[in-house]
């Protein structure tokens, strides 16, 4: 038995090593805009230390082709959301009479940092980006709430993300965040539907091989909301981990459901020490 | 799918004579991860369907394995070992042991277990994320397991 085990892996590592062209991540170096060096490679953080050594983005797996669209914004098609965002930031809407600019006079830039810092406990719930948008719009604006994964919080996200563009990603885990980071790495572990696959089954056990056509990395959410070319157009961290969850033959969770905050908190975590991305363009 | 439920139904319920007696997931005996008797009770498995159901649908064993018969198919994953010389490596109690359940050979591995009905977390409605409702079916019928073993034992190097 022993020995069979071991006969399988060392053939596995052979077809590995057969095609070099494909295994791990790339070498290739992100510079956005010729100016803003970004870091795709890093220490893995304290506590993915007993998995992994080394962090990488998922821009490291992808082809050249998708690479490239990342490198300069002219390029980017995630430019043309960001670009809406910045007119819904100035459009009036709601009860109040009121835009975003209304009260944030300095435009988006003034949440620098925020999205490198999120989710996080806030009033002793544990709050995504989606939900301080629409805690806010209801609240501050008299404004129905958009639907989570919709194009317009979608390009709303991606708006105040791209304000941490090249920050380190840096979410606290400890406190009043623990209990629900606790239940997101159980989640992240756990082997879901008919095909019996975890999140570490793919992302952490396999990342850097193939499966099927795609090539897995680590699954880390730094560049998220991301721009799909399979969908063209911008994609939740929800909508990633509910088709991720599906593709188990598994019954999937809901997009904004308490499951997922968590996930996405422990998910973030794993991200720790790279630099937002957002917004990546992925496959 | 229907016309294999009804063979199986014909299977178990039929005749009532001593032949064919197909073996339900749950009654599967693994010996060191090996299952000695055929899962439909005798009736041999067909290479060409076999061969075809490493590629497509619930098997979709080229996700996870490359295959140099199958090369003419596109897209081969690299997360198990290739599967050239399986049969010189295997026997085909063991490799019908693999192939219903995988877990029993390889304590912990990422293969799913094609012939298994139960244990599931959160299982759902095939692949439309919705919860499973009834009973549940196998990923692949004992006559579908059969004829990838009988396929698997084709693939000889030496
Ligand atoms: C009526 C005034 C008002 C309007 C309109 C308004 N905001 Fe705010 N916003 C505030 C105030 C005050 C704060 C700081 C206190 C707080 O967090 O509630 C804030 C905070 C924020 C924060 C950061 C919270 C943090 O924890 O740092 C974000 C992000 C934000 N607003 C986005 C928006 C967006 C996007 C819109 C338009 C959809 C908007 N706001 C509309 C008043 C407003
Ligand atoms: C059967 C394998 C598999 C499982 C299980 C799986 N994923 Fe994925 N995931 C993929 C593939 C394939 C992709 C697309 C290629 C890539 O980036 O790895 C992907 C992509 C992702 C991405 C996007 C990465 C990026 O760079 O934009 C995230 C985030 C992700 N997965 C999270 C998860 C989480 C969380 C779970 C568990 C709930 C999970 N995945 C389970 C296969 C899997
Ligand atoms: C999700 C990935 C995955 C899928 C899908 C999959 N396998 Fe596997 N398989 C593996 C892994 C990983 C191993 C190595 C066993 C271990 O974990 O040590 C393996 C091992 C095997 C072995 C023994 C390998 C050897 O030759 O030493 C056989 C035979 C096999 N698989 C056949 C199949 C068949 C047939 C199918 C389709 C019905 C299939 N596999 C589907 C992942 C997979």
């Amino acid at each position: 038995m022993n020995a069979a085990k071991k006969l399988a892996s060392a053939i596995a590592l052979a077809a590995v090593v057969a095609t070099p062209a494909l295994a791990g991540p790339d070498d290739d170096n992100l510079m956005i805009n010729e100016e803003l060096n970004m870091v795709t490679e890093t220490a893995a953080p304290a506590h993915l230390q007993d998995a992994f050594d080394t962090i990488y983005s998922g821009w490291r797996f992808r082809t050249d082709e998708t690479q490239a669209l990342q490198i300069d914004d002219f390029e980017n098609p995630a430019m043309i959301f960001v670009d809406q965002a910045l007119e819904y930031f100035e459009t009036v809407d709601g009860t109040e009479g009121k835009s975003c600019s209304s009260c944030h006079e300095d435009g988006p830039e003034q949440f620098a940092g925020l999205s490198a810092t999120m989710p996080k406990v806030i009033g002793g719930k544990l709050t995504t980006m989606e939900d301080l948008l629409n805690a806010h719009r209801a609240k501050a604006m008299g404004a129905e709430p958009w639907k989570w994964s919709g194009p317009e919080m979608q390009a709303m996200v991606a708006l105040i993300g791209l304000q941490s563009r090249g920050m380190p990603m840096n979410v606290a885990i400890d406190g009043e965040a623990a209990p629900f980071w606790e239940k997101g790495k159980e989640m992240y572990y756990t082997r879901y539907g008919q095909l019996e696959l975890s999140c570490a089954n793919c992302h952490e056990d396999s990342y850097g091989m193939m499966i099927r056509a795609d090539h897995l990395s680590q699954g880390q959410i730094n560049g998220f909301p991301t721009y799909r070319l399979k969908q063209a157009k911008l994609i939740s961290k929800h909508n990633r981990f509910r088709g991720c969850i599906r593709d188990t033959r598994a019954h999937t969770f809901a997009e904004g459901s308490d499951e997922f905050r968590a996930l996405e908190l422990y998910v973030a975590s794993r991200s720790n020490g790279l630099s937002v991305e957002t917004p990546a363009v992925r496959q | 799918m229907n016309r294999t439920l009804m063979t199986m139904a014909v299977l178990v319920f039929g005749a009532g004579t001593a032949a064919a007696e197909m073996i339900a997931p749950m009654d599967v005996v693994y010996d060191d991860g090996a299952v000695a008797t055929s899962l439909t009770g005798g009736a041999p498995g067909d290479v060409d369907s076999g061969r075809k159901i490493m590629n497509k649908g619930a098997g979709n064993c080229i996700a996870c394995h490359a295959v140099t018969d199958l090369k003419d198919l596109p897209f081969h994953g690299e997360i198990g070992p290739t599967l050239d010389g399986a049969a010189d490596r295997w026997t085909e109690a063991e490799l019908r042991g693999i192939v219903a359940n995988a877990k029993m050979m390889f304590e912990g591995t990422m293969m799913p277990s094609f012939y298994k009905t139960d244990g599931f977390v959160r299982l759902g409605n095939a692949y439309t994320g919705k919860a499973h409702e009834g009973d549940v079916a196998p990923l692949l019928t004992a006559q579908e397991i059969e004829d990838v073993v009988a396929y698997l034992m084709t693939l000889k190097e030496e």
